[in-house]
């Protein structure tokens, strides 16, 4: 507990510091009330409306009770201590949880009014509707060009070479990745840098003409540099997209989103506007969370 | 989310910041407790007519000077190598300007202090000093208990010290009206009157700066800024 020793010279004239009743520490558990998140979680007119998100990994329950909405156009950060189960709320946005044998997911998510967990749904569909960037920058093993063209080539958007090409180059550019790349279009993706890399994901989500773009840490593998350069990007394409990213960088949270939304063991705890939540949030949980206390 | 007391400085996984913000803490109670000794000081030497004691105290802004400039780089490299957020943020940010009204104290009592020096080398109590040692006991109480309300995280006694700045404001009023009539009495009163004058305008303005420290910790405790609002508003944000 508090262990500041006031050490005020006698001039300083002040009163004796009268000790604080420690209070005792209460587990978290206690101090989160289930299905209640405090904040603004509510938009009018929501991208995703996300009603009562439950998800199960077997028998372990990871996502309690969440009730979200997303706005069209906003960048909406997700932080979080590890396992709070803020990439695994990210995943349901897409059904990237799918491939998890053992991974249920109960609630209402809703894309556009559209059920997103509809068993008729085209998820081949939906991932080209929200696309996500990973971590770790995974191109494949082929030319730049090849890389972008990829999901436009498969969901049949270009019929022209010509087409196509425009697809590249405008991806390109709104990755800010063209004038690096516009010489060596054929050359692999996997000799570029690590924060080209990135951007190249970046470039071939925005390919398939998006409305979403989710991102899980992109920025954890790069340096201040890039990073500074994917965040840039951020605030560029939130004019057209809506973007979910998921961040252990704080300050990332701080600088890129218009809100910020605070996991806890599962619980959605806090979503405010990002403003507020690094001045004055709500929730004493978010306030020992971002001031780095023990939370 | 009101801030609780246990844990304003301490509690962070890093020691090493919690430190930094109980040090920063303490120097800037310290700069507090002179500039209030500064000022109390200063009446005391115009009112005894002491020059000598006017000289020291004047020597001694240059402390309060000093203390200003290293508290504002103790803030700034917090910022730099902490990055606060949320109740340590309003923290640091209070205090950077908690340090500048602390300063314009230091200035009003050196003012003061040069006024004693004056006053005191042409000998001869003027009138008006009971005014004077009325408001220099109000004032110096708010600048007290402001630093108080500092040290305790005290909201609520921070805005019954922005209440009583509409008094020190009435007693300011009150007393310059009595050093009009004394002038108009004896227009050889003038010049003397005049300082006495500027003597309580320069402890009306200590009541001022002790008001913005309250808003400050008012904001560093509810997260709700409190300036340029009606008091009223602001019992609202402390009453919640």
């Amino acid at each position: 507990m508090n262990t500041m020793n006031t050490t005020v010279t006698k001039e300083a004239a002040m009163p004796d510091e009268t000790p604080v009743p420690v209070q005792e520490e209460r587990p978290a558990e206690t101090i989160i009330q289930e299905g209640a998140t405090v904040g603004t979680p509510f938009a009018d007119d929501p991208k995703f409306k996300l009603r009562n998100v439950e998800v199960f990994y077997g028998q372990d329950r990871a996502i309690k009770n969440i009730s979200l909405d997303i706005a069209r156009n906003e960048v909406i950060a997700f932080i979080g201590p590890s396992g709070c189960g803020k990439s695994t709320f990210l995943r349901c946005l897409n059904r990237m949880n799918d491939s998890i044998d053992i991974c249920r997911v109960k609630g209402d998510l809703h894309l556009d009014d559209e059920n997103i967990y509809d068993p008729k749904r085209d998820v081949v569909e939906l991932r080209a509707r929200v696309g996500m960037v990973f971590q770790k920058p995974n191109p494949f093993p082929k030319s730049i060009y090849d890389n972008v063209a990829y999901g436009p080539r498969i969901h049949g958007l270009a019929n022209r070479k010509s087409d196509l090409d425009d697809i590249v180059e405008n991806s390109l550019r709104k990755a800010g990745l063209w004038e690096e790349a516009k010489d060596r279009l054929d050359a692999t993706a996997t000799g570029m840098s690590g924060g080209q890399q990135q951007r190249l994901c970046i470039a071939r989500a925005i390919a398939v003409s998006p409305e979403v773009i989710l991102m899980d840490e992109p920025c954890s593998a790069l340096d201040p540099i890039a990073t500074a350069k994917v965040e840039e990007l951020i605030a560029e394409m939130s004019e057209s997209y809506t973007i979910v990213i998921v961040t252990h960088s704080m300050q990332q949270a701080a600088r890129v989103s218009h809100r910020t939304a605070y996991f806890h063991l599962g619980h959605l705890v806090e979503v405010n506007e990002t403003n507020k939540v690094f001045t004055a949030p709500e929730h004493e949980l978010t306030e020992s969370y971002i001031t780095g206390r023990f939370g | 989310m009101p801030t609780s007391k246990e844990n304003m400085y301490g509690d962070h996984i890093s020691h090493q910041f919690n430190d930094d913000l109980s040090s920063l803490k303490n120097d800037f109670l310290k700069m507090g407790g002179l500039v209030e000794q500064q000022t109390t000081d200063a009446v005391n030497a115009l009112i005894d007519g002491d020059g000598h004691a006017a000289d020291e105290i004047r020597a001694r802004d240059k402390v309060v000077d000093r203390m200003e400039m290293d508290l504002d780089e103790e803030a700034t490299r917090l910022i730099a190598r902490r990055q606060p957020a949320a109740r340590d943020l309003r923290f640091v940010i209070s205090v950077i300007k908690m340090v500048a009204d602390l300063e314009r104290v230091g200035d009003e009592a050196k003012k003061i202090a040069k006024f004693a020096l004056t006053l005191a080398e042409e000998g001869q109590a003027p009138r008006g000093y009971v005014e004077v040692r009325h408001i220099a006991n109000h004032v110096t109480a708010m600048l007290h208990d402001a630093l108080d309300a500092f040290s305790r995280l005290d909201a609520e006694q921070a805005l019954r010290i922005m209440k009583e700045d509409k008094r020190v404001d009435e007693e300011y009023q009150a007393a310059a009206r009595t050093l009009l009539t004394f002038m108009m009495e004896d227009t050889r009163n003038i010049s003397r009157c005049m300082a006495v004058m500027w003597v309580l305008r320069a402890l009306e303005r200590v009541g001022d700066h002790a008001c913005n420290i309250a808003e400050n910790v008012i904001y560093m405790v509810e997260g709700e800024d409190v300036r340029h609002t009606p008091v009223e508003e602001a019992e609202k944000v402390v009453g919640r």
